[in-house]
């Protein structure tokens, strides 16, 4: 294997644990990544050594939490390859993010007749805000169809757009199949067009090497608490050009430069997207999960999933009646294997699994569209991080004939 | 509590879950299908899951005369919905919303309730030692609920 795993494992407390008297197996990864010991310690730090308000404090605690906080938001510029700190903003996660590019970039730009160009694979937190910016304006909403594997039908890039194609949004990877988008492809061509990009990287970030200047998207949004870091802190990327025409979204302390009972103008970037007291705690940890994921080397992060994936697709094989879904090659795809075993239905094999410890995820992992296109109620979900081991696969290949023996009886 | 004894009753636990009455009447839907001219329908949708229960009633005077349900879902979902068709087939309206109110206090935990009174449907009892299940065996009884009201009844 490309990672120590053992040595990762034991940064892991949570991996000690027992779920039902078994170790626990947890392969829930894409809904949330476990945390380790430097990601928990540095929350401690934080709220034990200099917690305090940030940005206008004269005392020591608040320059310490100030230079922190922001030196978080340089690690996830760095990470990304964004050209600047200025084009990161904090937001709560990449739900939010994609709700603000829609209620501020959007609102200003897409008009009536309009097209927003989506694809059938969408989470929908990359879903809702597109047709409710659709119907406030009475623009239409179109959705790329995928192949029999699960890759998006693109027969011809240049054929990809409308001419009023406004936005197009994109998982970078699909959550409930894993396969990865050719973002890098389609960037260029939506650039020709004059339509924005924006690629919703919250199974993008954690899993691969992410360069947003490679990639030539207007918008990238991720979480922390899906690699390693804590929950209610996410990014949005934007290019600097497009940050500074947009409108704030929300509106209150922080975001301003100087106010008037007549009005107020707004602060400089980014601090004029991020109102109110920010979440610094856990922007904090979420540069320790940064640093984390650097020192294991996001190449290796991308390579050990590989390797897992490929040897989890193997194992899943020798059932003769599983249906797996996403493209066959794992270099296609992320840490994700979506698959119906015979006639059970995925919440009754994730029950039976989490009595042998095996934590995945059953149901229609928020893509209810996706599901219907593929003819399911839901599917079971195993994905994986850069704590798994194969034999944890080995683990949730018994604990799947058990579930099917379980239902034969 | 030796970890061989604590495996075994993971497996009870699994088994009172899924009893074989249960397994049967998910094998063996009884009353899936539509009725031709029903009173009132009603759709019931869990959109944690994305369980779906539609419950179709044909209503005369005071009692349920047919009753027909179809859906997907997980096992219990289902097969909670074909064990409530049969219990509420042919049954005055009062004794459909009794049985209803108990059903759903039993699964709430309630110990007013005494499971045997409840006939076949006390195997779904098992659901309540898996409290994100439980949303599933109810999901038919709600929707009748609504049936019910909606139909104004």
């Amino acid at each position: 294997m490309t990672l120590d795993v053992a040595r990762i494992r034991k940064d892991f407390p949570i991996l000690e644990r027992k779920v039902y008297g078994k170790p626990l197996v947890y392969l829930d990864n894409a809904a949330t990544s476990q945390k380790p010991r430097q990601v928990i310690d540095e929350l401690v730090r934080y709220y034990e050594n200099y917690n305090a308000n940030i940005h206008r404090a004269v005392h020591c605690l608040g320059e310490e939490a100030t230079a922190a906080y922001e030196e978080a938001r340089a690690k996830v510029a760095a990470f990304i390859n964004a050209p600047s700190p200025e084009c990161v903003i904090f937001t709560r996660n990449t739900t939010e993010a994609i709700n603000l590019v829609a209620y501020t970039w959007g609102r200003a730009n897409v008009r009536e007749g309009d097209e927003i160009l989506l694809t059938q694979m969408e989470h929908h937190s990359n879903l809702i805000p597109w047709q409710r910016l659709a119907a406030e304006k009475g623009a239409t909403v179109r959705y790329i169809e995928l192949t029999d594997t699960q890759t998006l039908a693109l027969d011809g890039l240049e054929n990809l757009f409308e001419a009023r194609t406004r936005i197009m949004a994109m998982p970078h990877v699909s959550n409930s199949m894993g396969t990865i988008n050719p973002v890098g492809k389609i960037a260029p061509e939506a650039r020709r067009n004059g339509t924005a990009f924006l690629v919703d990287g919250a199974q993008g970030a954690p899993h691969l090497p992410v360069d947003v200047q490679a990639i030539g998207c207007d918008f990238y949004a991720f979480s922390s608490h899906k690699m390693l870091g804590p929950t209610g802190i996410g990014v949005l990327y934007a290019r600097k050009e497009l940050l500074e025409e947009m409108e704030p979204f929300l509106g209150g302390g922080e975001m301003i430069r100087r106010v008037d009972f007549e009005g107020a103008t707004w602060n400089d970037l980014p601090w004029k997207f991020e109102a109110g007291t920010p979440n610094i705690a856990d922007a904090i940890g979420f540069g320790a999960a940064i640093d984390y994921l650097n020192d294991l080397g996001m190449e290796n992060v991308r390579q050990h999933e590989i390797e897992i994936t490929e040897y989890v697709l193997n194992r899943l094989g020798e059932f003769d009646d599983i249906t797996l879904y996403g493209p066959p090659d794992p270099r296609d795809r992320g840490g994700v294997v979506s698959f119906n075993l015979g006639d059970l239905h995925p919440h009754d094999i994730g029950t039976v699994l989490d009595r042998h410890g095996v934590a995945i995820r059953a149901g229609h992992h928020c893509t209810q569209p996706l599901m219907r296109t593929l003819g399911v109620s839901g599917t079971a979900r195993a994905s994986f991080y850069v704590y798994n081991t194969l034999e944890e696969v080995d683990v949730l290949v018994e604990a799947l004939e058990a579930a099917r023996e379980f239902f034969k009886r | 509590m030796s970890l061989r004894e604590e495996y075994a009753s993971q497996e009870s636990e699994l088994d009172e879950l899924y009893r074989d009455i249960i397994l049967d009447h998910y094998r063996n839907p009884r009353h899936r299908g539509s009725l031709a001219s029903p009173t009132t329908t009603h759709e019931g949708l869990n959109p944690l899951c994305g369980d779906e229960v539609t419950v179709e009633l044909l209503v005369d005077g005071d009692r349920i005369a047919d009753v027909a349900y179809k859906g997907s879902g997980c096992s219990i979902s289902q097969s909670s919905a074909s064990m409530m068709t049969e219990a509420i087939d042919g049954k005055p309206l009062e004794e459909v919303k009794r049985l209803s109110a108990d059903f759903t206090a039993m699964m709430r935990g309630e110990e007013t309730i005494d499971p045997e009174s409840l006939g076949d449907l006390e195997a779904l009892s098992g659901v309540r030692k898996f409290p994100v299940r439980v949303k599933c065996a109810t999901l038919a009884w709600h929707t009748l609920e609504e049936a019910l009201e909606e139909a104004g009844l």
